[in-house]
């Protein structure tokens, strides 16, 4: 079985490649000279017949965002004409860049999520070849008062619960969580329990910098969450979350990811906060719970454990949906680490790529 | 090689002629642009025909994207009068990215 690894970068995609995920083939760029902020593997195309599907949203500094699919594992790519993501002419806004790309469940085929900045939700109904915008969630009356993190301001996070498609979470930074049970039609802030840091008031309704969120499929209710400052856990869909970071060095970060199927673990890369933005006592290690948020170990086996001041971006930390699973964080020095055995070892697997943005791994049917 | 008399020509770089099918310019016939050709008149017309090219010069608010200057002649459209800058039958509009990035 081959291990496909998607690593998005400041200056292109590349697609890495493993039979036994501790040798991989490595090809790219693809996209030269765009920033690859958001990747997908959609599997779902493969289970009536097709092939696993790739998205990947690419933007130019000169040209504009696109968004691309392939359907051969990246031999070839293919664009909508007119361009994929479009925002409607009486919103006054332009597409500036494709954060997220999420493929619905296996019951919803065909249904993909897109977050772009300026902050936006968009929906799929034909696997990511057109988009149009959620309305509702455009016209909540917070979004005039949304304030832009320091990537913009951007929905860079959806997660649909795993087991009711009317529910679902987006993160926008920096409004925090809003989340739907309604299957779209209405949105709520969903940021009980999370501090905003560096606001006069503490807890207020939105105005979280959420940094990312993710979830699990074998505990639908349970979710991961790194604030700017701070790591939280909902065990309850969002509704509230709590403060889990007591045994990490720091509880600054951007990446969480959830363990595929093992409820209760989930990775984060803690980094000195916030004048600094560099791993604790120049150590580069992740840092795993595996029981949602008690207690924390490091991971450091394989990884650099001298003078290392390498971050980590909010989408550059995936794990695969392998047993046991592979994990994969890239850094902002174009480094890409890799463990077979669920983060107990790491290996290099490529250096000296530009700035990864984003990586997404899947087994291939 | 020019527009000709009865056309206006869009040169466009290396890095958009995936989008003209290897082309190095786009013709346009006046009688295409209407009564009064403008420069945006222009791109509306390669929204129909071209319209991976055309997003690419302009934003789906059909203005020009930041980092692109249209020059006429030696002019940046910007300073003359954007997309209302007027077109005259033979003249070349020339597509330049700008100098940014790293």
């Amino acid at each position: 079985m081959t291990t496909l690894l998607m690593i998005g970068t400041r200056k292109g995609l590349f697609l890495a490649r493993s039979d036994d995920r501790l040798s991989w083939s490595l090809d790219g760029p693809h996209f030269a000279m765009t920033s690859v902020y958001a990747a997908a593997i959609d599997p779902r195309p493969a289970a009536s017949g097709g092939s696993a599907r790739l998205l990947a949203g690419a933007d130019s500094e000169h040209w504009g965002p696109s968004v691309f699919r392939s359907d051969d594992f990246g031999a070839s790519w293919q664009e909508t004409e007119g361009g994929a993501i479009r925002f409607p002419t009486d919103t006054g806004e332009a597409l500036v860049r494709t954060w997220q790309l999420r493929p619905a469940g296996a019951d919803q085929p065909g249904l993909v999520w897109a977050g772009v900045e300026p902050g936006a939700l968009f929906l799929s109904e034909d696997g990511g070849e057109t988009f149009s915008l959620v309305k509702s969630l455009w016209d909540h009356p917070h979004r005039e008062r949304w304030m832009p993190g320091g990537g913009g301001l951007c929905l860079h996070t959806i997660t649909p619960h795993t087991t009711d498609p009317d529910r679902m979470l987006v993160g926008v930074s920096s409004a925090g969580v809003y989340r739907t049970d309604d299957g779209g039609r209405s949105w709520e802030a969903s940021n009980t329990g999370i501090d905003a840091w560096r606001a006069p008031d503490q807890h207020p309704e939105f105005g979280q910098c959420v940094h990312k969120f993710d979830g699990q499929r074998d505990r639908p209710d349970q979710l991961f969450l790194q604030n700017h400052g701070g790591v939280y856990r909902s065990d309850d869909f969002g509704a509230t979350w709590s403060a889990i970071g007591e045994g990490l060095p720091a509880d600054f970060g951007f990446p969480v990811t959830a363990h595929p199927h093992r409820a209760g673990t989930a990775y984060v890369y803690p980094l000195v906060k916030d004048e600094h933005r560099i791993p604790p006592e120049d150590r580069c290690r992740i840092y795993r719970t595996t029981d949602a948020g008690e207690s924390w170990e490091p991971l450091a086996a394989g990884l650099p454990q001298e003078r290392t001041y390498v971050s980590v971006l909010r989408d550059a930390l995936c794990t695969d949906d392998s047993d046991p699973a592979g994990v994969y964080f890239g850094t902002r020095s174009g480094e890409v680490f890799a463990s077979a055995d669920e983060g107990a070892s790491w290996m290099s697997i490529v250096r000296h790529l530009p700035d990864v943005l984003v990586v997404r791994a899947a087994e291939l049917p | 090689m020019t527009a000709g008399d009865a056309a206006v020509r869009l040169r466009v770089p290396a890095s958009l002629r995936t989008y003209t099918g290897g082309s190095s310019a786009v013709d346009v016939a006046l009688t295409e642009l209407g009564d009064k050709p403008t420069v945006g008149g222009l791109l509306d017309h390669l929204a129909v025909t071209h319209p991976d090219l055309e997003r690419r010069i302009r934003d789906e608010q059909r203005r020009l994207r930041r980092h692109v200057n249209l020059f006429l002649g030696n002019d940046n459209v910007r300073d003359l009068s954007d997309q209302d800058t007027p077109l005259a039958a033979g003249v070349e509009l020339a597509v330049m990215p700008a100098v940014s990035g790293g």
